[in-house]
């Protein structure tokens, strides 16, 4: 492969691989992100692939693995291009039909989605109410590209926009057009990214630095691990825009290494581009140089945190710095360093392309652009979303999520990771943006969304948030390392029943000291787990601290497992199925759970048959005593049942 | 493990002392663990102070001090999985291999860990042996689980 | 330095309402010791690099019209910088910083002076077990003053402690101990520490006596 020395001989490489492919022939794509991984994506895609050859369709199919799709919960995904029918939770052995039935262009009932509240089947992806009310500008291509192939993404017109920039545009008229799109970091606070630019390219200093930050640690969040192993090049082309802008010749992209798919697909996209000559020495032709590597996280959450995840670039641990001198200014070894997010990175190309007009037609008067959601925990469709800023919360988690599963309340939702908060069934219309989010106690972070429902504890929550967070702090200054290890000991008293009267009063003044006096911002963050669910669920502290008792089921020590005798049939399932043996029961007689035995695992809820529902969780009052021995012989109820 | 495994990575890097933590998340996947001489020999060929090696070998997630067992357990502690009930999940491994998070079995048969996100928040409660993920776990089906190790 | 270089470089800033006149590059801390005015630190030391983590040194700047708190020792001065040393709410979070520490070191004679003048109640909460407040001063003097490195930093978060090289604290820390008397909860932990870490590397090696 020749070097590629400027825009013309770009679109002439995009016009050849164009031609080559022709536009007519079928090709099925299959979601091979890590979630379908996991699901044997790997096993399905063979399974094709090898039916192909059997089936002797070579010539006219061709499967094309790719990143997320973001339906996980349906994972893995299968698309028959051009028509667009989707097929959801494929397994090998549905290969043989399915390679079948594209050759005679049939479609396979099974496989479609079916509308839950219609039972109508839906056949096209694009009217799958999941994606349907989606707005994809950065998260569509991933369905339609292998992310290992630079080909794919030059067809979709690849790095036109670093042509443009390099060709067409000053560094300054760069930075001009991203202040103009309003874009705003994605990773958490939401700086507007156009002036962190603007601050480090008119920083002195001749050596700069741009950085990727993939640190992606929001526990339930995973939107940038899916952009990078799904499209690497799109956040590439971003970074070497960013760097032309500021006047950067180095650039670094951080990834956590629990993300090895991320790791190896961004490996490959370098070494692409450096080939073909989208980094290196005179880009294009430009006479700008450029190089990126890759630093893999050891693991530390603190490390998404920028003083922090430079100090980590350096060789060091993860400890943040003190940011009365912004990181623009002196970041990385001391220079001016613009670190974005992977998101915001994979919109500068968009941006570049379109123009800031186009972008800024998405979103609200501070927010704008999309943004994508990991949308998961009580969700029927769990999975990532791309939505414009400005949509409600209900309509994310209704209309595209599809609510709660199994008849269950909605009860909150918790945005922005453990620097969030949740945000109650009365705020569901509230519309999604930095702004907004912010008002409401939360956060927008970096888009973690993690639906709860009526068995979700907040105080559990808060207690979780805390818990992680005294692991994950760094542990360098007083106000968090201590502030976490006292909240945290005080939640767990609470959701243990050993609350007592002023906890929350003690609460919330560890709050305000390490709000105000952590030296970053996983430490002045720390609190909103506790203040938001102390803001809008007051009662069920109350609960806990007052009552002992856990409105949501679900403290273990506050709860009872109890076999209710009226509903007992005695079929010796749960007594079979108890770890603890805690059961007493045999045939024909209503069983028992021996409260001193039970370990409280859940395991005869899990097991009883749902026509009986005989076992219940019980709390903040005494389980009844268990009926006389005489008197447990159990009544049938009428012919339900058979002898177990 | 034999001090050339270690030379060669630190070869590989050129010795450099920017490379500290990527050096050392070689070793740790070479060997699965980070033996004291190893890091002492890090620490001599970098020109890195021993108390920076030391710090971040104990900072970092993904680097152990002490010797794994044979099967390594994540369980996924991720908000997702916490509120689809991961710690009855992670109850009843710490119940059936008698190990708490970080430790490992005196048959050095399993090493359980806890995990922040596994990302596959579609399948939750999720828990990971040996790189193999098991979606939708109960505690019955984690014990089944376990038990196919040995 | 010339004459004309100082004047450029010089910054008036307002301290609990005194005028104070301070270089470029100094920290808010520096510029209230040169005024005589006393901000309390745990973690400073005019000998090392500053460091940011006790916190005790927050004090009150007037900004974009409200007030930021911001850690005195590491804050650099800026032109009419407006700068309360003492508020309720500096006060406040104070104390609720001393008896946190307090946990760890019921006994340290500067936690308890600091607690009375602050208000700090030591049995807040539950004694903790290390008496380690993470200040840093003894990694830190190791590190920069006397370039041993004998002792660091180990883990994290809540479980973050010191801990002494034993093969380098076997060679160097018996003539030394020079860290011992920065020690704010009296040099408890690290002459412990010390004593845990040598035990492993040379059971012969006697402490007690010269501790």
């Amino acid at each position: 492969m020749e070097q590629i020395k400027s825009p013309t001989e770009l679109e002439e490489l995009r016009q050849g691989i164009l031609t080559q492919r022709d536009p007519h022939k079928r090709y099925i794509t299959l979601c091979s992100g890590s979630a379908c991984h996991a699901s044997e994506s790997k096993l399905v895609a063979e399974g094709i692939e090898e039916e192909i050859r059997r089936q002797g369709l070579g010539a006219e199919v061709e499967v094309r693995r790719t990143g997320c799709h973001g339906f996980c919960e349906r994972g893995p995904v299968v698309v028959l291009h051009p028509e667009g029918t989707c097929y959801l939770q494929v397994k090998p052995e549905d290969a043989p039909e399915l390679v079948a039935q594209v050759k005679e262009n049939k479609v396979i009932e099974r496989l479609l989605y079916t509308d839950h509240a219609t039972g109508e089947k839906i056949a096209l992806e694009s009217e799958i109410p999941f994606y349907k009310n989606q707005q994809r500008i950065l998260f569509g291509s991933n369905s339609n590209i292998d992310p290992k192939s630079i080909d794919d993404y030059l067809a979709i017109g690849g790095y036109a926009a670093l042509a443009k920039a390099l060709s067409q545009m000053t560094p300054e008229q760069v930075v001009r057009e991203i202040k103009k799109s309003s874009l705003r970091g994605r990773g958490g606070a939401g700086f507007p990214t156009g002036i962190k630019w603007e601050g480090s390219r008119n920083a002195p200093g001749e050596t700069k630095y741009v950085i990727v930050n993939a640190d992606e640690g929001d526990p339930g969040a995973y939107m940038d691990r899916a952009l990078l192993e799904g499209n690497p090049h799109s956040v590439l082309e971003g970074l070497t825009i960013g760097a032309y802008a500021i006047g950067s010749h180095e650039g670094y992209i951080y990834v956590r290494q629990e993300y090895p798919l991320a790791v190896e697909n961004v490996g490959i996209a370098i070494k692409q581009a450096e080939r073909y000559g989208f980094l290196g020495k005179n880009i294009l032709g430009s006479g700008f140089d450029f190089t990126v590597k890759v630093h893999r996280g050891a693991g530390a959450f603190v490390c998404g945190e920028s003083s922090a995840l430079m100090t980590a670039l350096e060789g060091k641990p993860g400890e943040p710095r003190s940011k009365y001198i912004r990181s623009n200014i002196k970041g990385l070894w001391e220079r001016p360093s613009v670190l974005n997010n992977v998101e915001t990175w994979a919109n500068v190309p968009l941006i570049i392309d379109n123009g800031a007009d186009w972008f800024t037609q998405f979103g609200t008067e501070t927010s704008k652009g999309t943004k994508i959601f990991s949308l998961v925990g009580k969700i029927a469709n769990t999975g990532l979303v791309e939505v414009p800023m400005g949509i409600t919360v209900r309509d994310i988690v209704f209309k595209i999520g599809g609510g709660i599963p199994g008849g269950k309340k909605f009860k909150a939702v918790q945005t922005g990771g453990p620097s969030g908060g949740c945000l109650p069934e009365k705020l569901l219309d509230l519309q999604v943006g930095y702004d907004e989010l912010t008002r409401a106690g939360s956060m927008m972070g970096s888009g973690g969304m993690i639906v709860m429902d009526e068995d979700t504890c907040m105080v559990d929550i808060a207690r979780y948030f805390l818990d992680f967070l005294a692991d994950e702090s760094c542990g360098k200054c007083v106000p968090c390392r201590e502030g976490i290890r006292q909240m945290l000991k005080i939640l767990t008293n609470i959701t243990e029943g050993k609350g007592k009267e002023g906890d929350i009063e003690l609460l919330q003044e560890l709050c305000e000291v390490a709000k105000e006096a952590s030296l970053c911002a996983l430490g002045t963050s720390a609190p909103n787990p506790v203040q938001s669910t102390l803001q809008h669920f007051r009662d069920e502290y109350e609960a806990h601290i007052k009552e002992k008792r856990c409105p949501a089921l679900s403290c273990k020590e506050l709860i009872a497992y109890h076999i209710d005798p009226d509903k007992c049939q005695a079929c010796m399932i749960c007594a079979r199925n108890c770890p603890s043996e805690a059961i007493l029961g045999g045939r024909n007689k209503i069983h028992i759970i021996e409260q001193e035995k039970c370990t409280k695992c859940g395991t005869c809820l899990d097991v009883c048959p749902a026509r009986f529902s005989a076992v219940t969780k019980i709390s903040g009052q005494p389980v009844p005593l268990p009926l006389p021995e005489e008197e447990r012989t159990v009544v049938r109820k009428a012919k339900e049942v058979g002898v177990s | 493990m034999d001090i050339e495994r270690v030379d060669r990575i630190i070869d590989k890097h050129r010795g450099e002392a920017r490379a500290l933590i990527q050096i050392l998340l070689e070793i740790q996947s070479d060997n699965r663990w980070l033996p004291k001489e190893a890091l002492t020999r890090v620490s001599e060929r970098l020109q890195v102070p021993m108390t920076r090696v030391q710090h971040i070998a104990t900072f970092y997630k993904a680097f152990s001090t002490v010797p794994k067992g044979r099967h390594e357990v994540h369980v996924c502690m991720g908000t997702a999985c916490h509120v689809r009930g991961a710690q009855r999940v992670l109850d009843k491994v710490q119940d059936a291999t008698g190990i708490q998070p970080g430790e490992t079995d005196s048959d050095l048969r399993f090493s359980l860990e806890i995990v922040n996100c596994l990302g596959c928040c579609a399948l939750g409660p999720v828990m990971e042996i040996d790189g193999k993920t098991h979606g939708r776990m109960s505690p019955a089906a984690t014990v089944e689980a376990l038990n196919d190790y040995e | 330095m010339d004459e004309g270089m100082k004047n450029m470089s010089k910054i008036l800033l307002k301290i609990d309402g005194k005028d104070v006149e301070a270089r470029e590059g100094m920290t808010i801390l520096e510029a209230a010791q040169s005024a005589g005015i006393d901000i309390p630190t745990l973690c400073h030391h005019e000998k090392l690099e500053p460091y940011g983590a006790c916190r005790l040194c927050n004090v009150e700047v007037e900004m974009r019209g409200g007030t930021k708190l911001v850690a005195a020792c590491l804050y650099p001065v800026e032109q009419q910088l407006t700068v309360r040393t003492r508020s309720e709410k500096v006060d406040r979070i104070r104390k609720m910083i001393l008896q946190l520490l307090l946990a760890h070191a019921p006994n340290s004679r500067e936690l308890q002076r600091l607690g009375n003048e602050y208000g700090a109640d030591k049995d807040r909460f539950e004694k903790e077990s290390s008496f380690c407040i993470n200040c840093g001063l003894c990694v830190r003097y190791c590190a920069e003053v006397k370039k041993l490195n004998a002792v660091g930093f180990v883990s994290r978060g809540a479980t973050r402690e010191i801990s002494f090289v034993p093969e380098i604290a076997a060679r160097e820390c018996d003539q030394c101990k020079e860290c011992f008397p920065l020690c704010p909860t009296e040099a408890l932990q690290a002459a412990y520490v010390l004593a845990e870490a040598l035990a492993s590397f040379s059971p012969s090696f006697g402490l007690e006596s010269k501790a």
